[in-house]
């Protein structure tokens, strides 16, 4: 016979369920830990710490001294200014660009509308990797215009770390699948009030874009911040390098643990810090992309 | 003649190519503008994504390179020839003059391989080739002779990564979601943690992941040894042929299994309530709910979830760029890591592209399988 209460077995159901989510967190906070807890210590006690929970435990002798060495052996403030800047650029311009584009597909009348919308659709299929080869050589050829006039090839500059992502087909979809479910009174009535085809965009359909405007500015941010085999490819010059690629640089130099260690939460914290700040916001973006795209 | 349709004929040029054929005069501001619009969008989409996919299929049947002083030229499919020629090839013993075969050393010996693939003219369809594999089979040796020994090694890791990630960590996603999605405190919290790596670059979960698979520091010999009370014997994880590409699998499905837990609780957030209220009254327990209710209802899901880990794991490259480089011998190569390795480091644009292809080829088979099995049955 069963001697225990219906109660006391939900209890117990509701603690082991509790235990084994709090194991799966581990498996995933610990290596996490881990990187910042190391990022503190000097290599010796790393090492040594690291053959037992001490590795996850800021004891000893903790300081900042590896973040000041990482500084100083590589300039990674400018490798965090490169991203900031491309990062910060491309998410300006795509939020703009695509919505652009998406409020005239869903609204505005023009002929082959329907072709090029099913065109962008069908280049979901196109993987970056599957480009990337022949984009190289695209931009290898094309004319820019810099200080000395006209100039051809665009390899190691900002500008083939951005223009190339200012727009994507993804972005255009989801702007034009949250237009698309917008009332079309709100448009009509702003006509008959006399209001301009531009006035009706930047007036009426972007203040009230908000929740579409966070879902493609998160999805193109990761991107960018984490962008690692095109500027691998296209970047040469230590001035114009962006973050990820100065980290695959960095260690090359065979550095110390913990000056790696301090890089890596310097690239991480405040993603982690963005990511916690905005969680619903970033969970709900990231399951979009993944459902639609 | 209808006066809107006089009215169109007499319309400019750039008003007639731009309104719907069906749409009155009035609405020309709306053509204009909208095509305006769209148009800075289109350009840079046309430029910098079509172009280079439709120069991918055209610069794979040349030399293109990156620079070169002369212009490129056409080589038919010699590209693609030296990527994916499979041949097998039976070696016959050596025989003396008696017709018994010549032992050497106590093994069979063999002619030379090289006797058959360099310039003979015997065996024009072999020349070129490199042994990839071979067996024994009776007296006889059976040779696999391929055109790109690297590019298939590269391609089988890549196909067999996939095959593994999809089932592992799809599976794995699907047992977050359903420890997930509960009404219990704090479970949102959870939520969150799994979720958070995936934020994290796949730069710095590789680097991170070499520290902790480190054959003397690392933390997961230390953990193993913990466990079994130092019993293990320290691996160095990603410096060994048999357990580099599985240790990179597990890292890989560590980073991105939150992303398809969210879309799993996103599946079982539309099977309605009321089904499992229906099989409860039915008698049924928690297993059967999940066989009969759950199961069903995340089919599409579940073909969504197998797919898009396929074709990300299809472009496998930031994990063997950082952590291996394709090694320990080729045990880690991938498709993309090579395309790179000859489009970019090697500059012959040309073989980049074809492997280009051959990628877009598979992964252009694999959505069409999900538009197959996801198709509405009318």
């Amino acid at each position: 016979m069963n001697t225990m209460s219906f109660e006391t077995r939900q209890n117990l159901l509701t603690g082991l369920r509790y235990a084994l989510l709090i194991l799966i967190a581990a498996i995933f906070i610990f290596p996490i830990l881990f990187m910042v807890m190391s990022s503190l210590k000097p290599d010796l006690q790393l090492l040594r710490d690291s053959a037992s929970l001490r590795a996850f435990l800021p004891v000893g002798d903790i300081s900042l001294d590896n973040y000041a060495d990482a500084f100083e052996r590589v300039p990674m403030l400018q490798f965090a200014f490169n991203s900031v800047f491309t990062t910060a650029v491309s998410v300006g311009a795509s939020l703009w660009l695509n919505s652009m584009a998406a409020f005239s597909f869903a609204f505005l009348k023009w002929r082959g509308k329907t072709i090029v919308l099913s065109l962008i659709i069908a280049t979901f299929i196109v993987p970056f990797e599957v480009i990337a080869i022949p984009l190289l050589l695209v931009v290898n050829n094309l004319p820019w215009i810099g200080a000395g006039g006209i100039e051809i090839g665009w390899l190691n500059t900002y500008h083939v770390q951005i223009i190339p992502f200012i727009a994507d087909s993804l972005g255009i979809f989801l702007f034009y699948q949250y237009f698309r479910d917008l009332p079309e009174e709100l448009i009509e009535a702003a006509r008959i009030d006399g209001a301009s085809i531009w006035q009706i965009y930047a007036r009426i359909i972007m203040p009230i874009a908000g929740p579409i405007l966070a879902t493609v500015a998160i999805l193109k941010f990761l991107v960018m911040w984490n962008a690692y085999i095109w500027p691998l490819m296209t970047i040469r010059s230590e001035e114009l390098r962006p973050i990820m690629v100065g980290l695959q640089y960095f260690f090359q130099l065979n550095t110390a643990w913990g000056e790696i260690m301090a890089y890596l939460s310097v690239v991480t914290i405040p993603v982690l810090i963005f990511y916690l700040a905005l969680q619903r916001a970033f969970i709900e973006s990231i399951a979009t992309s993944g459902i639609k795209g | 003649m209808t006066s809107a349709a006089s009215a169109r004929k007499n319309a400019p040029i750039w008003v007639r190519l731009l309104l719907p054929r069906d749409a009155p005069l009035y609405q020309r501001n709306d053509a204009v503008m909208g095509w305006l619009m769209a148009l800075p969008a289109l350009l840079i989409l046309t430029i910098f994504l079509v172009i280079p996919f439709m120069m991918a299929f055209v610069v794979s049947f040349t030399n293109q390179r990156l620079i070169s002083p002369n212009p490129a030229e056409w080589v038919g499919f010699r590209n693609f020839e030296r990527l994916l020629t499979i041949r097998n090839f039976t070696l016959e013993p050596e025989r003396d003059d008696s017709g018994a075969i010549v032992y050497a050393d106590g093994e069979i010996s063999y002619p030379r391989l090289r006797e058959f693939t360099r310039n003979n003219p015997d065996y024009p369809e072999l020349d070129g080739l490199r042994e990839f594999t071979s067996w024994q089979s009776g007296d006889n040796r059976t040779v696999i002779l391929v055109g790109d020994v690297v590019f298939l090694r590269a391609l089988i890791n890549t196909l067999i990564f996939a095959a593994v990630i999809a089932p592992l960590q799809g599976g794995l996603a699907l047992l977050l979601a359903l420890l997930l999605n509960q009404a219990l405190p704090f479970i949102n919290v959870f939520r969150s943690i799994y979720f958070a790596p995936v934020v994290v670059s796949m730069v710095v979960v590789s680097l991170l992941w070499r520290f902790i698979y480190d054959g003397q520091n690392g933390l997961l010999n230390t953990i193993l040894g913990m466990i079994t009370f130092g019993n293990f014997q320290p691996v160095d994880w990603l410096g060994n042929p048999y357990t580099a590409m599985p240790a990179m699998i597990a890292m890989s499905a560590w980073q991105a299994v939150g992303f398809h837990m969210v879309i799993w609780l996103a599946g079982l957030q539309t099977i309605p309530v009321s089904l499992y209220e229906a099989a409860g009254l039915d008698g049924a327990g928690a297993f059967q709910k999940f066989r009969y209710v759950t199961w069903p209802g995340l089919r599409n899901t579940a073909v969504l979830v197998l797919i898009v880990i396929t074709i990300q794991a299809m472009g496998l490259f930031v994990q063997v760029d950082v952590m291996t480089r394709g090694g320990p011998l080729d045990a880690t190569q991938s498709v993309v890591f090579q395309a790179v390795q000859r489009g970019y480091d090697k500059q012959d644009i040309a073989e980049g592209a074809a492997i280009s292809v051959i990628l877009f080829v598979i992964v252009f088979t694999i959505a069409m399988v999900q538009r197959y099995l996801t198709r509405e049955r009318s």
